[in-house]
């Protein structure tokens, strides 16, 4: 479960811009998240509450902005939501295609005190 | 998250040994003499912990934009910098458990490494058994167990190449942990990643773990004397493979009786001289 070494990698971030900040807590922190970006939601919420114990982000809110995936198909340049690796573009059914997004994974912003 | 130091999850430590070859019982082949100039590089991964004074009073709001992964991709890149540098083919090779990931290395050492330097780095969450059939080899080798981790990290391989030194122009195979999902989002710095299936695991892998096949550039089929006794076709896995990625290179091979290595010799080789 790599959720969980994301989620320390996540911890890190936080704690050293809390210390840059002078601050003693993070009150909030949005993240982004892409659908593609190979993070399993329910692993990562699953994971949170251990990972983030004893860390600046313990009882911190969180919030996910969630990235849909979308890609460009090599073939045609259409432009189609993309759920899976996998699909097809709709248009022509090449499964070739670039992806444009979906692969974010980002600490957006923290709110601190 | 720092494997070097562990700081990152109690009880997760992770260790990053070289086998002594003095120490091991070689089958029948030769190591390798050569052994590189010392390194001058110190370990200077470091934390920045400097305490700020700048005391913010209430509520701040930080815009940071800070990529998760960023701390891995930049050890990373330092990884591709050396290897370039070092002229290295540095190869990051991915499976599920058992696909014949060490199977494959054992061989591959054993019919190159007269012609080519060949070093290894052996990820696994426990053990030196791996490590210990390539050191029967006789080629370098360094085993990282990484605890609870199920996946190598750039730092990880950084540490190891420390102890490594790999030659000029040589081979450096990096056998992750066996897993097919959790490698795939970590960047070791590889100048190719290579995913192995084998035939026992079933045709539809790369559907199933989508993100592995497409971030790697070959992909190997092991175990094809297992095929007659196995309900695999090998044109679909490909076939799988191909719309999940922009894999275009497979090879078949069979890792115990040597069936399509030279294919994968001539890959490596062509690789290398690239
Ligand atoms: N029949 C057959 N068996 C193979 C082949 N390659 C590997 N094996 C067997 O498959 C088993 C697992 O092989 P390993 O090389 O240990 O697999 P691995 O991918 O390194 O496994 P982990 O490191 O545990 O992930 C062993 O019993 C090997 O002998 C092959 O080409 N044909
Ligand atoms: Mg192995
Ligand atoms: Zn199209």
């Amino acid at each position: 479960m790599h959720e969980l070494s994301i989620i320390a990698s996540i911890v890190e971030i936080a704690e050293a811009e809390v210390e840059k900040a002078g601050a003693q807590r993070v009150e909030s922190i949005e993240l982004e998240i892409g659908e593609l970006a190979g993070i399993e939601f329910s692993a990562l919420d699953f994971a949170w509450e251990v990972g983030v114990s004893q860390s600046v982000l313990e009882g911190a809110e969180r919030h996910i902005h969630r990235i849909g995936g979308e890609a460009r198909c090599s073939e045609c340049e259409n432009i189609f939501d993309m759920q899976a690796l996998y699909d097809p573009c709709p248009k022509c059914g090449s499964y070739f295609s670039e992806i444009i997004k979906g692969k974010e994974l980002s600490v957006k912003a923290l709110t601190v005190t | 998250m720092c494997g070097i130091c562990g700081c990152g999850q109690p009880g997760n430590a992770v260790t990053i040994r070289k086998i002594d070859l003095k120490k091991v019982n070689l089958k029948k082949v030769t190591p390798l003499g050569a052994v590189a100039p010392l390194y001058h590089d110190d370990h200077d991964h470091h934390h920045d912990h400097a305490p700020t004074a700048n005391q913010v009073p209430g509520k701040t709001v930080l815009q940071i934009e800070q990529d998760i992964l960023g701390k891995n991709n930049l050890l990373a890149e330092r990884n591709r910098g050396f290897f370039e540098a070092k002229n290295i083919l540095a190869l990051n090779l991915v499976s599920s458990p058992g696909s014949g990931k060490t199977a494959l290395l054992e061989r591959t050492l054993a019919d190159l490494k007269n012609e080519i330097p060949c070093y290894v780095i052996e990820g696994d969450q426990q053990t030196s058994n791996d490590a210990d059939r390539i050191a029967a080899t006789g080629a370098e080798v360094v085993q990282i167990n990484t605890g609870k981790g199920c996946h190598l990290e750039a730092d990880m391989v950084n540490e190891a190449m420390r102890q490594l030194k790999p030659t000029d122009g040589s081979l450096l195979f990096i056998e992750n942990v066996g897993n097919l999902v959790c490698p795939a989002m970590f960047d070791l710095g590889e100048g190719a990643r290579v995913v192995i299936i084998s035939v026992t695991e079933g045709d539809d892998k790369p559907l199933k773990y989508p993100d592995m096949f497409h971030s790697s550039q070959l992909c190997i089929i092991n175990k094809i004397d297992l095929l007659p006794y196995v309900n695999f076709s090998v044109e679909k896995a490909k076939e799988y493979a191909r719309r999940v990625s922009h894999i275009t290179e497979f090879i078949e091979v069979s890792a115990t009786t040597g069936t399509g290595m030279e294919k994968w010799y001539a890959w490596l080789k062509k690789r290398r001289n690239a």
